[in-house]
């Protein structure tokens, strides 16, 4: 089976979020650069599944000419392609990315039988991206999905339900949005990521298409640190006769 | 008209969906126009009964026996059926899995933008939304512009409010358009977890450990804690990348979102990724030998030390007031 795999560079943050000065995006010149964790293991899934039924396993991003990086790292995962729908580095909204991707599997030589994306990326956090383009290439879709697997043709997949999971099963070729926790994702080996260093990158260029209405950016705001001072109750093991007193008196749980 | 997608169990709505009613009837006020609601399945008649509180006047029920058990695209369909009928202002939706999921079917489907995870909004022609990414440790403000705008809310972040002056609303039986394609998503079954004790999501006390713990054993302390106060025992995301926990404990972006009335944090330095999870706790109190850690500021208590220290300590003394 042929799967697609949709992920998103993002800032690898820290404890502390800092915006660049015309607060539009987080001042990244400190940090190094990641993939939203769910689509770590979107890639995980991919690559399991074409180890137990054969077939190809694509990464492809919408991002600027240094997300080849991330999908470097979906190559050293032992995915197989990679494509980049290149962009100046703008940052795109959540439909006209899903545009694009749509086209590009439209456009691409193998006819997927999965897609993949994470249930939602890590930094604009729009929860539509993987729908969209379901709807727009008329693919059955299931989001949020904590457990797949395939069999003859079918996808079963579950999601995380208070006090259990409900369970969907999907013909293929369907969209699948998954959430962190459905697999561990592995680590590469050295040899994996020079081996990575060396493949080719499809890339190409993208067209920006949104359909009527705007949902855009004016401007990004670090919530300030309410109360950064906490109340120090002690040092030690003395402090734990304060630990009871607030367990007791203030949240009354003893 | 502003429409709102209520989710109910066993009759009663549920608490994310009025937060998001209360700002839809905010969203009403602005604009001076009607608030009304969506609700499916069976029980979505009896559901307005308790919705007159919050000034909800009219509620759409969506009764199709096709639609039950959850089908996302077909419940899509359904409220793309009320946009082509009634062209709300805007439609708000709590921001939950199925809601999301269900709202960005409409967006797809009626070629339409969404603002997902708002918690304000200012309306005019236009609607300026404040909306969280990171989980919240950032906030986006941003213009929404459409002939009806789809919105949904960050959970418990809109305090509950109900209307100054209480409606009676009407109910209205919806009959949707879905067709076999709508349909070819739809729960199977459900299967139930074997995990035992109080799910991490609804503890009233949360006990978490994070890297400071130092291993799988140590973590037994920790969850020693998490009984003695009944509580549920969690983990930061860097304890699960150690193998140390499951990710069924994982506490942050991308495990679980606590809102206990206390979470006592041991050994975890409260970076981004962890704190977005845990801010929901009405109380933090944070163990930690590095009293400039993050967790350390943020909270509203800090004890600096060693947690394989102290934690057995209050252990004993919450065993021994038991005795």
């Amino acid at each position: 089976m042929d799967v697609l795999t949709c992920i998103k560079r993002v800032p690898d943050t820290g404890s502390k979020i800092v915006l660049t000065e015309d607060r539009q995006s987080i001042d990244a010149s400190n940090l190094g650069f990641t993939m939203s964790p769910h689509e770590e293991c979107a890639i995980e899934a991919a690559v399991q599944l074409v180890e137990a039924h054969g077939g190809t396993a694509r990464v492809l991003t919408l991002g600027p000419p240094a997300a080849d990086e991330q999908l470097r790292t979906g190559l050293a995962m032992t995915a197989d392609e990679a494509t980049l729908l290149e962009t100046d580095g703008a940052e795109w909204g959540p439909r006209a990315t899903a545009n694009a991707i749509a086209d590009a599997v439209r456009a691409a030589e193998e006819e997927f039988d999965l897609l993949l994306f994470g249930n939602e990326s890590a930094d604009a956090a729009n929860y539509q991206v993987g729908i969209r383009v379901a709807e727009r290439l008329g693919l059955p879709v299931v989001a949020g999905i904590k457990s797949l697997e395939v069999e003859d043709g079918t996808a079963i997949a579950g999601r995380e339900v208070s006090g259990g999971e409900e369970i969907y099963e999907v013909d293929l070729p369907a969209v699948v949005t998954v959430k962190e926790g459905i697999n561990e994702p592995r680590y590469a080996s050295m040899r994996a990521k020079m081996s990575a260093r060396r493949q080719e990158v499809d890339r190409r260029e993208p067209d920006a298409e949104s359909g009527p209405g705007t949902f855009e950016k004016l401007r990004l705001e670090a919530p300030s640190d309410e109360d950064s001072a906490a109340e120090v109750l002690g040092e030690g093991p003395e402090a734990v006769p304060r630990i009871i007193e607030v367990l007791e008196e203030e949240v009354e749980v003893v | 008209m502003i429409l709102g997608f209520v989710e109910w169990e066993a009759g009663e709505p549920l608490e994310t969906s009025l937060q998001m009613l209360t700002l839809a009837r905010d969203v009403a006020d602005q604009t001076g126009t009607s608030l009304a609601a969506v609700a499916f399945g069976e029980e979505g008649a009896a559901v307005a009964d308790h919705l007159g509180e919050y000034g909800v006047e009219r509620v759409h029920h969506v009764a199709d026996d096709r639609l039950t058990p959850y089908a996302p695209a077909a419940w899509g369909q359904a409220l793309a059926d009320l946009l082509e009928d009634h062209r709300p202002e805007a439609v708000l939706a709590p921001g939950t899995d199925r809601c999301q999921e269900v709202l960005a079917h409409v967006g797809a489907t009626c070629d339409l933008p969404m603002a997902a995870d708002c918690t304000a909004v200012e309306a005019g022609d236009a609607y300026e939304v404040t909306r969280h990414r990171w989980g919240g440790s950032l906030v986006e403000h941003a213009r929404l512009e459409a002939s009806t705008k789809l919105l949904s809310t960050a959970v418990h972040e809109v305090p509950i409010e109900p209307a100054d002056v209480p409606t009676d609303p009407t109910v209205h039986t919806v009959e949707p358009t879905v067709d076999a394609e709508d349909l070819r998503v739809q729960v199977d079954r459900r299967e139930e977890s074997d995990v035992e004790g109080v799910p991490l999501g609804e503890a009233r006390v949360v006990v978490g450990g994070g890297r400071g713990v130092g291993g799988p054993e140590d973590f037994d302390q920790l969850e020693e804690l998490a009984d003695l106060l009944d509580g549920a025992l969690g983990s930061s995301r860097a304890a699960v990348n150690e193998g140390w926990r499951p990710h069924d404990d994982q506490i942050g972006l991308t495990g679980t979102k606590i809102t206990p009335d206390i979470y006592i944090a041991c050994g975890i330095s409260g970076a981004v990724q962890h704190w977005v999870g845990c801010k929901g706790a009405d109380t933090v109190l944070a163990i930690n030998t590095d009293p400039e850690a993050a967790i350390m500021q943020k909270g509203e208590y800090a004890v600096v030390g060693d947690l394989h220290e102290i934690v057995p300590e209050l252990n004993e003394a919450l065993r021994e007031r038991e005795g």
